[in-house]
């Protein structure tokens, strides 16, 4: 149980997917300039990357794995160089089932959502949680408890971050550094704060 | 195959004056990400530009044939196996830096640069000129990306491509290195320096303020 505590911790705070890995950030740039889109994406990104990572993390383990086929009678078939394709197939396709099962059952959030839902679909910070996972080589369990926790921890960055940019646009900001310069050099600081969290361990 | 005045221009517009990175917005996570070493640059800039080059092309090819309900998936396709051929020849061939750059090289399927310009350009242009565009937007996004990476290279560790240059004062020299740019957040600070820079050089590409501070009382007097 602690391990997995540990994992949580560290996927949102040591190993911060916006902050300590710069992904995502394309959106992390473009839709912080208000708190409300920014909480709204967030959780949309954290329930995409909740039902991703692990179902990657199935197909992975049974399908793809070197060896994985074993079970169909096939020992020596290693699948995993098409990993990248399954994955960002798999993930267009929970972000349309996705969409769909909101629009039919959930309309209030699904309009909250809207928009920002098709977009999920090419947010580096979801497909790079699949490829973590493959590379870190997690289990199942593990899986869940990272899709979850780097979900999260984006979803904290980026409402931070408007947070910040909320009060900053009262600010009288050098021309060249207006917009697009100047939420660079926040989020730097924003990153060297997130820092501070490294080598915390339970 | 001609090359007149208007390919020159899609070729050359994207390094300064419509640069993916410092204008459009587009595909900053790996450029901050790759960059605490010139070698690991160079080579996703390689990749980078290779495949938005070819996806472009590819894209531009089909683009009559696609119905565009279905023009997402069809571009995915062709990015993602572009993609795929990138990644088995770096670890067939440079082992080494395709562990370093570890899933960079994998995201560049949802690098927005690929998207951006398939969406943009390579829907509505021929094969040719989208080829261009693809491979201006690359060196754009590459210019940005060796210019941090040599930055934070060279003054986070004295070295340029595991070349010493700056001899390091711990090793007998005179250089004491910054311990900060080889950290995540000095890549934020040299690009919004680096935009900066740019918009001060190009004033036309300074975005309007959103809210301007009125003068204080008297002072327009």
């Amino acid at each position: 149980m602690e391990a997995y505590i540990n994992l949580f911790i560290k996927s949102v705070f040591i190993e911060n997917m916006a902050l300590a890995f710069f992904l995502g950030m394309c959106t992390f740039i473009a839709v912080s300039k208000k708190i409300e889109t920014a909480v709204g994406l967030g959780i949309a990104v954290t329930i995409v990357q909740t039902l991703t990572v692990p179902a990657n993390n199935l197909i992975y383990s049974y399908l793809l794995k070197e060896g994985a086929l074993s079970w169909a009678g096939l020992e020596n078939v290693d699948l995993s160089f098409i990993a990248l394709m399954a994955c960002i197939g798999v993930i267009a396709a929970i972000v349309q089932i996705l969409e769909m099962v909101l629009d039919r059952f959930f309309p209030a959030l699904y309009n909250a959502l809207g928009i920002f839902l098709p977009l999920i679909t090419v947010n580096c910070a979801i497909l790079a949680g699949s490829l973590f996972m493959i590379e870190r080589d997690y289990n199942f369990t593990e899986s869940v408890v990272y899709g979850v926790g780097s979900g999260f921890g984006w979803a904290l960055a980026i409402t931070a971050m408007a947070g910040v940019r909320e009060k900053l646009k009262y600010s009288d900001v050098p021309p060249g550094l207006r917009g697009l310069g100047i939420t660079f050099i926040t989020a730097g600081l924003m990153a060297l704060g997130f820092m501070a969290f490294s080598g915390i361990q339970l | 195959m001609n090359f007149n005045e208007e390919h020159k221009k899609v070729l050359v517009e994207p390094l300064v004056d419509n640069n993916p990175i410092t204008l459009q917005v587009l595909g900053i996570c790996s450029a901050l990400a790759v960059t605490s070493q010139l070698s690991t640059a160079l080579i996703m800039s390689l990749a980078l530009t290779s495949v938005t080059a070819c996806s472009s092309a590819g894209i531009a090819f089909i683009r009559n044939h696609v119905p565009s309900s279905i023009r997402i998936i069809a571009q995915m396709v062709i990015i993602a196996s572009l993609v795929i051929v990138v990644d088995q020849i770096l670890k067939a061939f440079a082992y080494e830096i395709s562990k370093k750059l570890s899933v960079f090289v994998g995201l560049i399927i949802t690098n927005c640069i690929v998207m951006g310009r398939a969406e943009a350009y390579a829907m509505k242009n021929p094969p040719w000129e989208s080829f261009l565009d693809g491979v201006g937007n690359g060196l754009g996004y590459s210019l940005i990306l060796i210019t941090v990476a040599t930055f934070r290279e060279l003054f986070g560790s004295g070295k340029l491509l595991g070349i010493e240059v700056l001899p390091l004062l711990k090793d007998g020299g005179w250089y004491v290195p910054n311990g900060l740019l080889l950290l995540p957040p000095s890549a934020f600070f040299l690009i919004g320096l680096l935009i900066w820079a740019v918009r001060t050089w190009k004033p036309q590409q300074v975005e309007k303020a959103e809210f301007t501070i009125m003068p204080a009382h008297g002072e327009a007097h």
